[in-house]
């Protein structure tokens, strides 16, 4: 009998420093699967961001810069710009893409940068203590929203996919989620695709993946993923929200 | 090669081609955009990239990822879009990528006004973004010299990956000089396989390289710093540049200026030569390294009564003089930074009042 199950040869052998229960080491091995079933590795450069997923590179057998809060979009379009020939991939979370990097993230879609936005958004700010990001939930509670977030002092979660698919540039603009196995065989093809898309130089790519924090949320992460569930999902609805090809 | 008659912000650009730089990301910004307006033409005249970022902070970023990348890159800004970039700037010498950035300054703070001026020498030359990081600050006095240092602050930047600061001000950006340009730079660095990501295909190692500035421990940040302090003195031993004018002889004063300020005093020069009174001039064409002996040697002749540091700020150069001349002869300053020049005329009074 084959070997059933192995490491990406994209990803290293480090053990990791995210939490038990923590959804960014599904994520992290599907961009590691694409990268490797798409062949590209070699030719790959990934931006880390500020927060989480701010070693990232320890994780990752390729090129990687590592960029200051929110920026990550700018810094892959200045590598984009001047090497074509590269596959620029960013991964950021809701603090660093939804917060302080707004204006990045919606002007390297609005140009149509050919690069590859991984979008992880689990509510909260996790690697500075789970205080309230744009994405938090109404009433949720975060170390800066003791009582749960006002609404009416801090607005409603911003839902990124659905702003993106307002940008009228051609894009892949898709949400997913890592919460079930038939969730992460989704968002896994729709990573893949957002390479693809990149790789055929057809158009920016940008893939949101609701994910969970069970530190930051004070969960377990069996509650955490239910809980994702049943209050995120009605919110932030998965599915594609624009492909190229409708343009 | 025959001197063509161009604009100091258009004459930074070709600079910036001739240099083999073909990569220019910027965002505009009075006094300096016609650096930008030349480059979207010429540079895709030539296969290079031009972009308009939507911001200056956004800008410090392509030009990290573009130089993260090993590829020559340079951008142009003025005093503000210069704010907004230092948090780039911070982050691109401390991740030690060679990137140059042109500061056409305009009076500050805040928005100030759009008239030359010398109001950015701290942030220029002690840092501007946070942290202990160092630019290399060449300044120029014309557009001949603003395309010599142009071509040059490549060069030195991938001596050193370090980002490297042309510091001019509004007159040598918008004035017309005759030029005649250098040949062009050739050479290109050859160890970017060693540290730029740019991509693992054809890289011998097969190992991945990564452009960072994170250090979480303590040994290893500290042992990054005395890194970059180490080439910090190289800097200053190898790459210090400046000019005396009329310092050959006996002086009674000598006045420290840079840029568009040292032209006015060289004139001052000449007219109280004149009128039979000798004064030299010190004119520091790196900023940092600052050439910190040359200016003491200079101050320490005995002719020498006093130092006199004119500026187009409110007195920043000025410390550093101080600092040099260590207490050996009195070190004045006069300056004026609303937009207007100190005319020679007005030179010639304080050096008459100084020297009695």
């Amino acid at each position: 009998m084959g070997k059933a199950f192995s490491t990406p040869e994209a990803l290293t052998d480090n053990y990791t420093h995210y939490c038990p229960g923590c959804t960014h080491g599904i994520v992290h091995r599907l961009v590691a699967e694409a990268i490797d079933e798409l062949g590209i590795r070699e030719k790959t450069v990934g931006i880390a961001p500020v927060g989480c997923a701010v070693l990232i590179y320890n994780y990752f057998d390729c090129d990687f810069q590592e960029a200051a809060h929110g920026r990550a979009p700018a810094m892959a379009t200045g590598i984009k710009r001047v090497r074509p020939d590269l596959m620029v991939f960013t991964y950021q979370g809701d603090g660093d893409l939804a917060s302080i990097g707004m204006g990045e993230i919606i002007h390297a879609a609005n140009r149509g940068e050919k690069i590859t936005v991984i979008f992880i958004n689990n509510a909260i700010y996790g690697m500075t203590g789970g205080q309230m990001a744009p994405t938090t939930m109404p009433g949720q509670r975060a170390t800066t929203a003791p009582a749960g977030r006002d609404t009416a002092l801090t607005g409603m979660p911003i839902r990124m996919a659905n702003l993106m698919s307002e940008i009228v540039t051609p894009g892949y603009v898709t949400r997913q989620a890592v919460l079930k196995p038939q969730m992460v065989n989704k968002c896994k093809k729709a990573i893949k695709k957002a390479f693809q898309y990149q790789m055929d130089n057809t158009c920016f790519s940008f893939v949101e993946v609701i994910s969970t924090c069970p530190t930051n949320w004070g969960m377990t992460p069996v509650d955490a993923l239910k809980w994702a569930e049943e209050n995120m999902l009605p919110y932030y609805e998965l599915g594609d929200y624009k492909t190229p090809e409708e343009a | 090669m025959a001197k063509v008659l161009m604009k100091g912000n258009e004459a930074i650009g070709e600079a910036a081609i001739r240099a083999g730089c073909l990569n220019y990301f910027a965002y505009p910004i009075t006094p300096q955009s016609e650096v930008a307006e030349y480059l979207s033409k010429r540079l895709p005249e030539v296969g290079g990239v031009f972009l308009q970022g939507e911001s200056e902070v956004a800008v410090g970023y392509m030009i990290f990822g573009a130089s993260g990348a090993g590829e020559r890159v340079m951008t142009t800004s003025s005093s503000p879009g210069i704010s907004l970039m230092s948090e780039a700037i911070s982050y691109i010498a401390a991740a030690e990528c060679p990137a140059v950035f042109v500061n056409i300054m305009r009076g500050g703070p805040g928005l100030g006004g759009i008239l030359p001026s010398q109001g950015d020498y701290f942030q220029a030359t002690k840092g501007g973004g946070h942290g202990d990081y160092h630019l290399m600050v060449l300044a120029p006095d014309g557009v001949q010299e603003a395309v010599e240092m142009t071509m040059q602050a490549f060069t030195l930047a991938e001596k050193y990956r370090n980002p490297v600061m042309i510091l001019g001000d509004g007159m040598i950006g918008q004035m017309m000089e005759p030029v005649e340009f250098p040949d062009d730079l050739k050479t290109e660095p050859s160890n970017k396989d060693d540290w730029a990501t740019n991509g693992m295909s054809t890289r011998k190692s097969k190992k991945p390289n990564l452009v960072k500035s994170l250090f979480l421990d303590s040994t290893e940040l500290n042992q990054h710093n005395m890194n970059l302090k180490a080439k910090y003195e190289q800097m200053k031993k190898e790459d210090v540049q400046y000019e005396l004018y009329n310092a050959d002889g006996e002086y009674q004063i000598l006045l420290a200026s840079y840029g568009t300020m040292s032209r006015v005093c060289r004139t001052a020069i000449d007219m109280l030569k004149e009128e039979g009174i000798e004064a030299a001039m010190f004119r520091p064409k790196t900023l940092f390294p600052f050439p910190e002996k040359q200016v003491h040697d200079a101050a320490a002749k005995d002719s020498c009564k006093c130092v006199i540091s004119i500026e187009m700020s409110m007195g920043q150069m000025v410390e550093d003089v101080q600092r040099c001349v260590m207490g050996k002869k009195p070190v004045e300053f006069y300056g004026e930074c609303g937009g207007e020049i100190p005319s020679p005329e007005k030179i010639i009074e304080i050096v008459k009042e100084l020297i009695g």
